[in-house]
């Protein structure tokens, strides 16, 4: 028991972010009219693509005689990549379909 | 000077994608609100790529990195430029899929440095949990995608809901016992739980009929993002962990309101395609 609580106290700035992230996501988009379901969902799709500086991280450390780990961290970059830009275009050409109609 | 430059493009950042999502959910600033994110997205990877340091050490690979980005820029480009308006849902689930890869990726190749070192208990956890959950939403997103544009069938078989619960505590027991027991003779038992959640992610998409897979898909959003935050924890980087949490939490109450405006319940649509309910009619139709 000791040692979760210093976890929490070693981890404290951590488990704050998340936790008032958690509530924070949910009040953020809480009165969402129904047409703006898939845009929404779309654009989150894009904001989680913040994987790639993960991929970034990773890719910049790996050994460059590492032929494994470079494969796998290029591989990772590029998927990154698709989800980021694939994703705020896909948004943005949903949201210019709106406009349109009115 | 580089790194505190970069922890407040990170604070910027992760500003922008709340605004963004703010903005994203109101009809007249939705436009705004996904440029404003995406704004925040660029800045960041360009202060990662060119400020990140860690113990003093800046990242190289550089050619490997802009190679990667231009790939994955075009090819985004393309693809989401030349996609039909009435496909769009199925692209969503395709690019969801990439990043869920991509946080498995991250995963493996952190393991990579991980075996025959001694590993603190923290990052094992956060590799393994990125890993599965990275894994099952890559799986389950191109099942998804496979699923709208016609490709796969809806298959469903007797007890494959207690199969599909099986599958995963066995594949979440493997992990936990890893997590306490990682040696030199049992480090591969990482890429048999790698599989295994694929096959999950497989297997929990593929009974569940195709017209409820707008809702699944935002399910599996949210796990990626989880997983993103998963990689957050790993390097300590707070704009993965609040994009990470914020999708997660916002894609989970997304997904109770899509099921909502459906007027349906999250557990009937994930399991409704099995009693022979309306769902599985819907499926056949979609």
């Amino acid at each position: 028991m000791e040692s979760f609580f210093d976890w929490v106290h070693n981890n404290h700035a951590i488990i704050y972010i998340v936790i008032l992230s958690i509530f924070l996501g949910i009040e953020v988009i809480g009165r969402v009219p129904s047409v703006l379901h898939t845009p929404l969902m779309s654009g989150a799709n894009a904001i989680h693509g913040v994987v790639i500086i993960g991929a970034i991280i990773v890719m910049g450390r790996v050994d460059p005689d590492n032929y494994i780990a470079l494969i796998i961290g290029f591989l990772a970059v590029i998927l990154g990549t698709l989800n980021v830009v694939g994703g705020f275009m896909v948004t943005d050409r949903m949201l210019e379909m709106f406009k349109k109609k009115k | 000077m580089g790194l505190s430059l970069l922890s407040f493009i990170y604070l910027v950042g992760s500003v922008t994608f709340i605004l963004g999502l703010k903005m994203l959910s109101h009809p007249d600033t939705a436009r705004k609100g996904n440029l404003v994110a995406a704004a925040g997205m660029t800045l960041a990877i360009i202060g990662t790529i060119f400020l990140y340091e860690e113990n003093g050490e800046r990242l190289h690979n550089h050619l490997w990195i802009f190679g990667g980005l231009l790939i994955g820029s075009i090819t985004g480009w393309i693809a989401a430029k030349k996609v039909k308006m009435t496909a769009m849902p199925e692209m969503v689930s395709l690019f969801n899929g990439m990043g869920g890869a991509c946080a498995a990726l991250i995963s493996i190749n952190e393991y990579g440095h991980l075996v025959g070192r001694d590993a603190a208990q923290g990052t094992l956890l956060t590799i393994l949990l990125g890993l599965i959950i990275g894994s099952v939403s890559f799986a389950g997103s191109i099942i998804a995608w496979g699923k709208l544009n016609g490709r796969i069938k809806d298959f469903a078989f007797k007890g494959q809901q207690i199969g599909n619960i099986i599958l995963l505590l066995l594949t979440l027991a493997a992990a936990a016992y890893l997590l306490f027991n990682l040696n030199n003779d049992n480090y591969w038992l990482f890429y048999i739980i790698f599989v295994a959640a694929l096959v999950y992610g497989v297997m929990f998409v593929l009974p569940i009929g195709g017209a409820d897979m707008p809702v699944v898909i935002s399910l599996l959003n949210s796990f990626t993002g989880v997983a993103a935050a998963c990689g957050g924890f790993l390097y300590n980087n707070q704009v993965m962990l609040t994009g990470g949490i914020l999708v997660g939490a916002a894609g989970t109450l997304l997904t109770m309101l899509m099921c909502k405006a459906m007027n349906r319940s999250l557990t009937n649509v994930l399991i409704g395609s099995f009693g022979g309910s309306s769902a599985a009619a819907a499926g056949t139709k979609g």
